[in-house]
């Protein structure tokens, strides 16, 4: 009969965390900006149907890093939960503090339960506010801490690299088409330095647009739309951006 | 929905006991409610009025509702388990849509609100039944549709036009009347608001324009743009213009004979 080695719950932990950064560094990254009229999502993603960020309510957004089946379960549990309390109350009582509240707690219990493997999954929940400083950005990383994001934040890959690269160069108050175009530079910047092309169709794009009429703020910015806003020079994009709905 | 029904259960209609009662319980309830469809989309228009026995509940009780972007349902009935109802609609066609990343098919969703309405027929034979009328655009088809639907959740597609509630005998009968099928969406609205004036003129539950309060009914528009509601101008627009040709004509415009 063999005996279990004994060891160290910190050593066990630093396993767990080191098995979990290493699932998600594996997935391409993707950010999470604030601009002028709302909150931008871009990722680098090949697939169409496979989406990395999706809507959970009216102004709360869900992007996700790491291991598809994970992340689509949390998702999938944050819409049942944002649906269930908006019933139950209101439309205005789902908050973003209170969905990545439960999302840590979830991460949070199963870090740390030995029976499972960790998530590999990092998280960005983001909610719009009325004006830019009633924005949220929560980012959720694999072991169910919380952090609130201001500006920029980017998660997966060499999420340092570009979140560093982000900081030097985000303003408040861009405009869509810059906002959108300084993700992309950043998402092309490879490890060592060099810069790669990201072509329109392999980029994933989604805002939380203050500015659109309805109660749902969640959009998918696809085909021509994004085309142009990739072609057109920062300064005349914010006429152009107004007219999209 | 199944998750709701595992975790909440009582959050559900059709899932409450209720006390034995005599008699009718006194709630109130919502009228006539009317759609048409034209070339390129659907029209769904309901009066204001509540009732309460022989009694007005409500003057100005709104009854359309967009379920989505390409539908809406008007509701005739109690109008309280009405609105508990559609509320229920819109979560699940919303929570459906997020979860799979598409839109429920228009069956879909009428054969939906069927089951909705079954899980009532408890009340409804306690004299609190619930008879909406769905309307949508076909994304599929490319056509306005409307179905309507009895106690029992039987649903049935109806082609033209249609009408649910107390005055909707006499607004089947304007709507027969009037109906075209190559109406445009304006005339369409016209036609709505004429059959709910109809509808008022006979019955003493549905409630007609209310000049003096400003109360007009509510007339939705679903094409291919998707859900729009006419603002109060363009309604209260429709109203006048059909007020003031009935000051000359009281019974409205007259079909040909032959």
């Amino acid at each position: 009969m063999s005996t279990p080695f004994y060891v160290s719950p910190q050593q066990a932990m630093a396993d767990r965390a080191e098995y979990a950064r290493k699932g998600i560094a594996r997935g391409r990254s993707l950010v999470v900006l604030q601009y002028a009229d709302g909150i931008v999502f871009v990722g680098e993603n090949p697939s169409r149907a496979l989406h990395k960020f999706s809507e959970i309510y009216d102004r709360i957004g869900f992007a996700a890093a790491g291991k598809y089946n994970e992340y689509e379960n949390l998702r999938i549990g944050g819409v049942r939960y944002a649906d269930l309390r908006g019933y139950t109350y209101d439309r205005d009582d789902v908050t973003a503090r209170g969905l990545a509240n439960v999302y840590a707690q979830t991460l949070g219990t199963i870090f740390s339960s030995a029976a499972e493997k960790p998530y590999e999954v990092e998280l960005v929940v983001a909610e719009v506010g009325e004006t830019p400083e009633g924005d949220q950005i929560y980012r959720l990383p694999h072991d169910g801490s919380i952090v609130d994001e201001h500006g920029s934040v980017a998660v997966g890959g060499n999420a340092e690299q570009i979140s560093s690269y982000l900081d030097q160069r985000h303003q408040d108050g861009m405009s869509l088409a810059e906002a959108l175009k300084l993700a992309v530079q950043a998402l092309s910047r490879d490890t060592n330095g060099t810069q790669r092309e990201i072509p329109a169709e392999r980029l994933e794009v989604a805002v939380l647009d203050r500015t659109r009429p309805q109660q749902r703020k969640f959009k998918r910015i696809v085909g021509r739309q994004l085309a142009r806003l990739l072609e057109t020079d920062g300064a005349s994009t914010e006429a152009e951006s107004s007219e999209e709905e | 929905m199944d998750f709701l029904s595992e975790h909440q259960p009582e959050l559900l209609p059709g899932k409450r006991q209720l006390p034995p009662t005599q008699g009718v319980i006194e709630a109130p309830h919502g009228t006539t409610i009317v759609a048409v469809t034209f070339p390129g989309g659907v029209v769904l228009a309901g009066d204001r009025r509540a009732t309460m026995g022989n009694m007005i509940a409500q003057r100005d009780i709104e009854k359309v509702f967009p379920a989505d972007e390409y539908s809406a349902v008007g509701i005739a009935g109690t109008a309280g388990l009405a609105v508990e109802m559609v509320k229920l609609f819109q979560l699940e066609l919303e929570h459906f849509e997020k979860v799979e990343g598409a839109q429920l098919s228009l069956e879909g969703k009428a054969n939906r609100l069927s089951t909705m309405i079954r899980s009532n027929l408890g009340m409804a034979m306690q004299g609190l039944a619930v008879v909406p009328l769905f309307a949508g655009y076909d994304v599929d088809r490319e056509k306005g549709r409307i179905f309507s639907y009895d106690v029992t959740g039987g649903r049935s597609e109806e082609t033209g036009y249609a009408a649910t509630g107390s005055g909707s005998i006499f607004a089947r009968g304007a709507m027969k009347k009037l109906f075209r099928e190559d109406l445009t969406e304006e005339q369409a609205t016209t036609l709505v608001v004429q059959a709910l004036y109809d509808a008022a003129d006979d019955d003493s539950a549905t409630g007609g324009p209310d000049v003096a309060r400003r109360i007009y009914p509510i007339v939705t528009v679903i094409t291919e743009g998707g859900f729009r509601r006419l603002t109060d101008e363009e309604s209260s627009g429709i109203a006048r213009s059909i007020l003031e040709r009935r000051l000359e004509q009281p019974d409205g415009p007259r079909a040909a004979l032959l």
